[in-house]
Protein backbone atom coordinates (compact mmCIF):
# COMPACT_ATOMS: atom_id res chain seq x y z
CA UNK A 1 0.00 0.00 0.00
CA UNK A 2 1.25 3.60 -0.67
CA UNK A 3 0.68 5.67 2.51
CA UNK A 4 0.56 9.77 1.84
CA UNK A 5 4.14 10.03 4.23
CA UNK A 6 5.97 7.54 1.37
CA UNK A 7 3.76 9.67 -1.50
CA UNK A 8 6.14 12.70 -2.45
CA UNK A 9 6.67 14.49 -5.72
CA UNK A 10 9.94 16.14 -6.87
CA UNK A 11 10.04 19.68 -8.05
CA UNK A 12 13.74 21.23 -8.91
CA UNK A 13 15.09 18.70 -6.90
CA UNK A 14 13.67 18.87 -4.32
CA UNK A 15 11.31 16.71 -2.52
CA UNK A 16 7.64 17.59 -1.54
CA UNK A 17 5.47 16.42 0.72
CA UNK A 18 2.02 18.63 0.06
CA UNK A 19 0.76 18.31 -3.23
CA UNK A 20 -1.11 22.21 -2.47
CA UNK A 21 0.66 25.02 -3.21
CA UNK A 22 -0.84 28.11 -1.84
CA UNK A 23 -0.78 31.85 -2.96
CA UNK A 24 -0.49 34.53 -0.35
CA UNK A 25 -2.82 37.38 -1.91
CA UNK A 26 -6.03 38.61 -0.70
CA UNK A 27 -6.19 38.00 2.68
CA UNK A 28 -7.37 40.36 5.19
CA UNK A 29 -3.97 40.54 6.77
CA UNK A 30 0.18 38.78 7.39
CA UNK A 31 -1.47 36.85 10.64
CA UNK A 32 -4.32 35.72 8.43
CA UNK A 33 -1.66 34.96 5.85
CA UNK A 34 0.15 32.93 8.32
CA UNK A 35 -2.51 30.90 10.18
CA UNK A 36 -3.99 29.98 6.37
CA UNK A 37 -0.62 28.78 4.53
CA UNK A 38 0.11 26.89 8.02
CA UNK A 39 -3.33 24.93 8.00
CA UNK A 40 -2.74 23.98 3.95
CA UNK A 41 0.32 22.33 5.09
CA UNK A 42 1.80 23.78 1.76
CA UNK A 43 5.32 23.99 1.13
CA UNK A 44 5.57 25.78 -1.77
CA UNK A 45 3.90 29.21 -1.41
CA UNK A 46 3.72 31.79 -4.64
CA UNK A 47 4.53 35.64 -3.96
CA UNK A 48 4.51 38.78 -5.91
CA UNK A 49 7.08 41.16 -6.58
CA UNK A 50 6.31 45.04 -6.68
CA UNK A 51 7.30 48.54 -5.37
CA UNK A 52 8.00 48.96 -2.34
CA UNK A 53 5.74 51.65 -0.39
CA UNK A 54 7.89 54.60 0.20
CA UNK A 55 7.72 56.56 3.01
CA UNK A 56 4.18 54.60 3.99
CA UNK A 57 3.61 51.91 6.56
CA UNK A 58 6.91 51.60 8.90
CA UNK A 59 7.24 48.88 10.66
CA UNK A 60 4.74 46.76 8.49
CA UNK A 61 4.92 43.35 8.98
CA UNK A 62 6.78 41.66 6.33
CA UNK A 63 5.73 38.33 4.05
CA UNK A 64 9.86 37.03 4.28
CA UNK A 65 9.66 37.52 8.09
CA UNK A 66 6.08 35.84 8.80
CA UNK A 67 6.88 33.06 6.25
CA UNK A 68 10.35 32.40 6.08
CA UNK A 69 12.09 31.17 3.28
CA UNK A 70 13.86 29.14 5.80
CA UNK A 71 10.49 27.33 6.17
CA UNK A 72 8.57 27.78 2.57
CA UNK A 73 10.11 27.63 -0.96
CA UNK A 74 8.93 30.99 -2.24
CA UNK A 75 7.45 30.70 -5.49
CA UNK A 76 7.55 34.26 -7.15
CA UNK A 77 5.42 34.92 -9.58
CA UNK A 78 5.18 37.18 -12.63
CA UNK A 79 1.46 38.11 -11.73
CA UNK A 80 0.22 41.45 -13.27
CA UNK A 81 2.57 40.70 -16.71
CA UNK A 82 0.93 41.28 -20.26
CA UNK A 83 4.18 41.15 -22.12
CA UNK A 84 7.19 38.64 -22.05
CA UNK A 85 9.72 41.48 -21.60
CA UNK A 86 7.82 42.53 -18.02
CA UNK A 87 7.55 38.79 -16.83
CA UNK A 88 11.29 38.57 -18.05
CA UNK A 89 12.27 41.38 -16.06
CA UNK A 90 10.24 40.60 -12.69
CA UNK A 91 12.08 37.38 -13.04
CA UNK A 92 15.28 38.75 -13.02
CA UNK A 93 14.45 40.88 -10.04
CA UNK A 94 12.95 37.85 -8.09
CA UNK A 95 15.82 36.41 -8.55
CA UNK A 96 17.88 39.21 -6.60
CA UNK A 97 15.64 40.12 -4.26
CA UNK A 98 15.78 36.38 -2.89
CA UNK A 99 19.50 35.69 -3.35
CA UNK A 100 19.65 33.87 -6.67
CA UNK A 101 16.60 31.86 -6.65
CA UNK A 102 15.87 30.77 -9.59
CA UNK A 103 12.55 28.59 -9.01
CA UNK A 104 9.47 31.49 -10.89
CA UNK A 105 5.91 30.73 -12.05
CA UNK A 106 5.69 32.12 -14.72
CA UNK A 107 2.55 33.51 -16.07
CA UNK A 108 1.56 36.16 -18.78
CA UNK A 109 -1.74 37.40 -19.49
CA UNK A 110 -3.93 38.20 -22.26
CA UNK A 111 -6.24 40.40 -21.15
CA UNK A 112 -7.81 41.32 -17.80
CA UNK A 113 -11.67 40.19 -18.05
CA UNK A 114 -10.60 36.27 -18.74
CA UNK A 115 -6.77 36.65 -17.04
CA UNK A 116 -6.27 34.00 -19.39
CA UNK A 117 -2.71 33.51 -20.85
CA UNK A 118 -1.09 35.12 -23.83
CA UNK A 119 0.64 31.57 -24.60
CA UNK A 120 2.56 32.86 -27.14
CA UNK A 121 4.25 35.53 -25.13
CA UNK A 122 4.84 32.91 -22.59
CA UNK A 123 6.56 30.97 -25.19
CA UNK A 124 8.75 34.01 -25.51
CA UNK A 125 9.69 34.83 -22.02
CA UNK A 126 10.02 30.64 -21.45
CA UNK A 127 12.50 30.94 -23.63
CA UNK A 128 14.81 33.58 -22.22
CA UNK A 129 14.12 33.06 -18.81
CA UNK A 130 15.00 29.22 -19.35
CA UNK A 131 18.53 30.50 -21.30
CA UNK A 132 19.54 32.50 -18.06
CA UNK A 133 18.97 29.90 -15.71
CA UNK A 134 15.36 29.57 -14.52
CA UNK A 135 13.64 27.02 -13.22
CA UNK A 136 10.43 27.91 -14.35
CA UNK A 137 6.53 26.59 -13.27
CA UNK A 138 4.56 27.29 -16.24
CA UNK A 139 0.98 28.72 -16.52
CA UNK A 140 -0.88 27.78 -19.37
CA UNK A 141 -4.17 26.79 -20.73
CA UNK A 142 -6.26 23.70 -20.71
CA UNK A 143 -3.90 23.01 -24.29
CA UNK A 144 -2.23 19.35 -24.59
CA UNK A 145 0.21 20.50 -27.23
CA UNK A 146 1.11 23.83 -25.72
CA UNK A 147 1.68 22.02 -22.24
CA UNK A 148 3.88 19.41 -24.34
CA UNK A 149 5.39 22.51 -25.87
CA UNK A 150 6.33 24.13 -22.54
CA UNK A 151 7.99 20.74 -21.49
CA UNK A 152 9.77 20.28 -24.66
CA UNK A 153 11.43 23.73 -24.01
CA UNK A 154 12.53 22.85 -20.64
CA UNK A 155 9.96 23.88 -18.19
CA UNK A 156 10.52 22.07 -15.07
CA UNK A 157 6.56 21.78 -14.33
CA UNK A 158 2.97 22.89 -16.28
CA UNK A 159 0.12 24.52 -15.00
CA UNK A 160 -2.78 24.31 -16.83
CA UNK A 161 -5.61 26.58 -15.53
CA UNK A 162 -9.03 24.51 -14.07
CA UNK A 163 -10.95 28.23 -15.10
CA UNK A 164 -10.10 31.65 -15.03
CA UNK A 165 -8.21 32.95 -11.86
CA UNK A 166 -10.06 33.69 -9.39
CA UNK A 167 -13.52 32.25 -10.35
CA UNK A 168 -14.39 29.16 -8.56
CA UNK A 169 -15.21 27.44 -11.14
CA UNK A 170 -13.53 24.57 -11.04
CA UNK A 171 -12.09 22.31 -13.40
CA UNK A 172 -13.97 22.89 -16.67
CA UNK A 173 -12.25 20.70 -19.16
CA UNK A 174 -11.19 16.96 -17.22
CA UNK A 175 -10.46 15.41 -20.14
CA UNK A 176 -8.00 18.10 -21.45
CA UNK A 177 -6.28 17.73 -18.12
CA UNK A 178 -6.62 14.24 -18.10
CA UNK A 179 -4.66 14.01 -21.55
CA UNK A 180 -1.77 16.50 -20.26
CA UNK A 181 -0.97 15.04 -17.37
CA UNK A 182 -0.91 11.13 -19.62
CA UNK A 183 1.44 13.29 -22.10
CA UNK A 184 3.79 14.43 -19.76
CA UNK A 185 7.19 13.91 -18.25
CA UNK A 186 7.15 16.73 -15.69
CA UNK A 187 4.83 17.30 -12.46
CA UNK A 188 1.62 18.69 -13.46
CA UNK A 189 -0.25 21.33 -11.42
CA UNK A 190 -3.53 23.02 -11.65
CA UNK A 191 -3.25 26.59 -11.18
CA UNK A 192 -6.20 29.03 -10.94
CA UNK A 193 -9.80 28.21 -11.19
CA UNK A 194 -10.77 25.84 -8.23
CA UNK A 195 -13.43 27.09 -6.16
CA UNK A 196 -13.73 24.31 -3.02
CA UNK A 197 -12.47 21.30 -1.95
CA UNK A 198 -14.39 18.72 -4.34
CA UNK A 199 -12.58 20.60 -7.11
CA UNK A 200 -9.09 20.26 -5.81
CA UNK A 201 -9.71 16.57 -5.26
CA UNK A 202 -11.09 15.96 -8.69
CA UNK A 203 -7.88 17.50 -9.80
CA UNK A 204 -5.54 15.07 -7.86
CA UNK A 205 -8.04 12.18 -9.10
CA UNK A 206 -7.40 13.39 -12.88
CA UNK A 207 -3.82 12.49 -12.20
CA UNK A 208 -2.52 15.77 -11.00
CA UNK A 209 1.04 15.99 -9.03
CA UNK A 210 -0.31 19.22 -7.08
CA UNK A 211 -2.57 22.28 -7.28
CA UNK A 212 -1.93 25.70 -6.81
CA UNK A 213 -4.32 28.18 -5.55
CA UNK A 214 -4.99 31.57 -3.84
CA UNK A 215 -9.04 32.79 -4.38
CA UNK A 216 -10.24 29.61 -3.06
CA UNK A 217 -8.57 29.78 0.46
CA UNK A 218 -8.13 33.47 1.03
CA UNK A 219 -11.82 34.31 -0.36
CA UNK A 220 -13.23 31.46 1.88
CA UNK A 221 -15.63 33.21 4.84
CA UNK A 222 -13.41 31.36 6.86
CA UNK A 223 -9.81 31.02 5.07
CA UNK A 224 -8.35 29.49 7.68
CA UNK A 225 -10.76 25.97 8.03
CA UNK A 226 -11.08 26.07 4.12
CA UNK A 227 -7.11 25.77 4.06
CA UNK A 228 -7.45 22.58 6.46
CA UNK A 229 -10.20 21.60 3.88
CA UNK A 230 -8.31 22.19 1.08
CA UNK A 231 -5.41 19.91 2.43
CA UNK A 232 -7.56 16.78 3.33
CA UNK A 233 -9.07 17.40 -0.66
CA UNK A 234 -5.62 17.12 -1.92
CA UNK A 235 -4.49 13.80 0.40
CA UNK A 236 -7.64 12.13 -0.97
CA UNK A 237 -7.99 12.76 -4.68
CA UNK A 238 -4.22 11.90 -4.44
CA UNK A 239 -5.10 8.82 -2.42
CA UNK A 240 -8.12 8.02 -4.65
CA UNK A 241 -5.92 8.02 -7.87
CA UNK A 242 -3.33 5.78 -6.45
CA UNK A 243 -5.78 3.63 -5.25
CA UNK A 244 -7.52 3.33 -9.01
CA UNK A 245 -11.34 4.12 -8.98
CA UNK A 246 -13.87 1.76 -10.16
CA UNK A 247 -15.54 2.20 -13.99
CA UNK A 248 -18.34 3.83 -14.01
CA UNK A 249 -21.26 1.93 -15.40
CA UNK A 250 -24.73 2.24 -16.53
CA UNK A 251 -26.42 -0.33 -14.24
CA UNK A 252 -26.79 -1.25 -10.72
CA UNK A 253 -23.93 -4.14 -9.20
CA UNK A 254 -25.43 -5.67 -6.03
CA UNK A 255 -22.53 -5.59 -3.34
CA UNK A 256 -24.40 -7.90 -1.26
CA UNK A 257 -24.41 -11.98 -2.96
CA UNK A 258 -26.67 -13.46 -4.08
CA UNK A 259 -25.58 -16.91 -2.57
CA UNK A 260 -27.53 -18.13 0.28
CA UNK A 261 -30.16 -16.10 0.10
CA UNK A 262 -33.67 -18.09 1.74
CA UNK A 263 -36.32 -15.97 0.74
CA UNK B 1 20.47 65.81 -8.43
CA UNK B 2 17.07 64.71 -9.81
CA UNK B 3 16.25 60.86 -10.25
CA UNK B 4 13.39 59.24 -10.36
CA UNK B 5 12.11 56.44 -7.47
CA UNK B 6 9.40 54.06 -8.11
CA UNK B 7 7.39 56.47 -9.84
CA UNK B 8 8.28 59.99 -8.14
CA UNK B 9 10.89 62.09 -8.87
CA UNK B 10 13.05 63.02 -6.01
CA UNK B 11 16.17 65.12 -5.17
CA UNK B 12 19.36 62.99 -3.63
CA UNK B 13 22.77 64.82 -2.96
CA UNK B 14 25.09 64.73 -5.76
CA UNK B 15 27.41 61.66 -6.01
CA UNK B 16 24.83 59.45 -3.31
CA UNK B 17 25.24 55.60 -4.17
CA UNK B 18 22.30 52.96 -4.04
CA UNK B 19 23.52 52.65 -0.21
CA UNK B 20 23.15 55.76 0.47
CA UNK B 21 19.35 55.91 -1.31
CA UNK B 22 18.41 52.82 0.44
CA UNK B 23 19.25 54.65 3.89
CA UNK B 24 17.56 58.03 2.81
CA UNK B 25 14.24 56.29 2.56
CA UNK B 26 15.05 54.02 5.57
CA UNK B 27 14.70 50.72 4.05
CA UNK B 28 18.69 49.71 5.04
CA UNK B 29 17.57 46.91 6.79
CA UNK B 30 14.56 45.69 4.14
CA UNK B 31 14.82 42.70 1.58
CA UNK B 32 14.68 45.08 -1.75
CA UNK B 33 15.95 44.47 -4.87
CA UNK B 34 17.19 47.64 -7.01
CA UNK B 35 16.82 47.65 -10.54
CA UNK B 36 17.81 51.51 -12.28
CA UNK B 37 17.17 51.95 -15.84
CA UNK B 38 15.91 48.71 -16.46
CA UNK B 39 19.00 46.91 -14.99
CA UNK B 40 19.92 44.95 -12.10
CA UNK B 41 21.95 46.77 -9.66
CA UNK B 42 22.84 43.31 -7.30
CA UNK B 43 22.70 43.57 -3.65
CA UNK B 44 26.66 42.94 -3.62
CA UNK B 45 27.43 46.53 -5.45
CA UNK B 46 25.20 48.73 -3.53
CA UNK B 47 28.14 50.66 -1.65
CA UNK B 48 29.73 51.38 -4.85
CA UNK B 49 27.15 52.40 -7.61
CA UNK B 50 26.50 55.76 -7.61
CA UNK B 51 23.41 57.02 -9.54
CA UNK B 52 23.42 59.95 -12.52
CA UNK B 53 21.03 62.73 -12.70
CA UNK B 54 17.58 61.25 -14.04
CA UNK B 55 18.44 57.79 -13.31
CA UNK B 56 14.92 55.89 -13.23
CA UNK B 57 15.03 53.50 -10.13
CA UNK B 58 12.51 50.79 -8.76
CA UNK B 59 12.69 49.43 -5.66
CA UNK B 60 11.04 46.27 -5.09
CA UNK B 61 9.94 43.78 -2.73
CA UNK B 62 7.89 40.20 -2.44
CA UNK B 63 4.19 40.62 -0.71
CA UNK B 64 1.35 38.53 -0.68
CA UNK B 65 0.03 37.02 -4.45
CA UNK B 66 -1.28 34.11 -6.11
Amino acid sequence: MTNSSSDTFELAGKTYHSRLLVGTGKYKDMQETKLATEASGAEIMTVAIRRTNIGQNPGEENLLDTLPQSKYTYLPNTAGCYTADDAIRTCRLARELLDDHTLVKLEVLGDEKTLFPDVQQTYKAAEVLIKEGFQIMVYTNDDPIAAKNFEDMGCIAVMPLAAPIGSGLGIRNPHNIRTIVENANVPILVDAGVGTASDAAIAMELGCDGVLMNTAIAGAKDPILMASAMKKAIEAGREAYLAGRIPMKRFASASSPIEGTFF
Amino acid sequence: MNITVNGEKRDIPQGSTASDLLSLLEMQNDKVAMEVNMEIVPRSQHSEFRFNEGDKVEIVRAIGGG
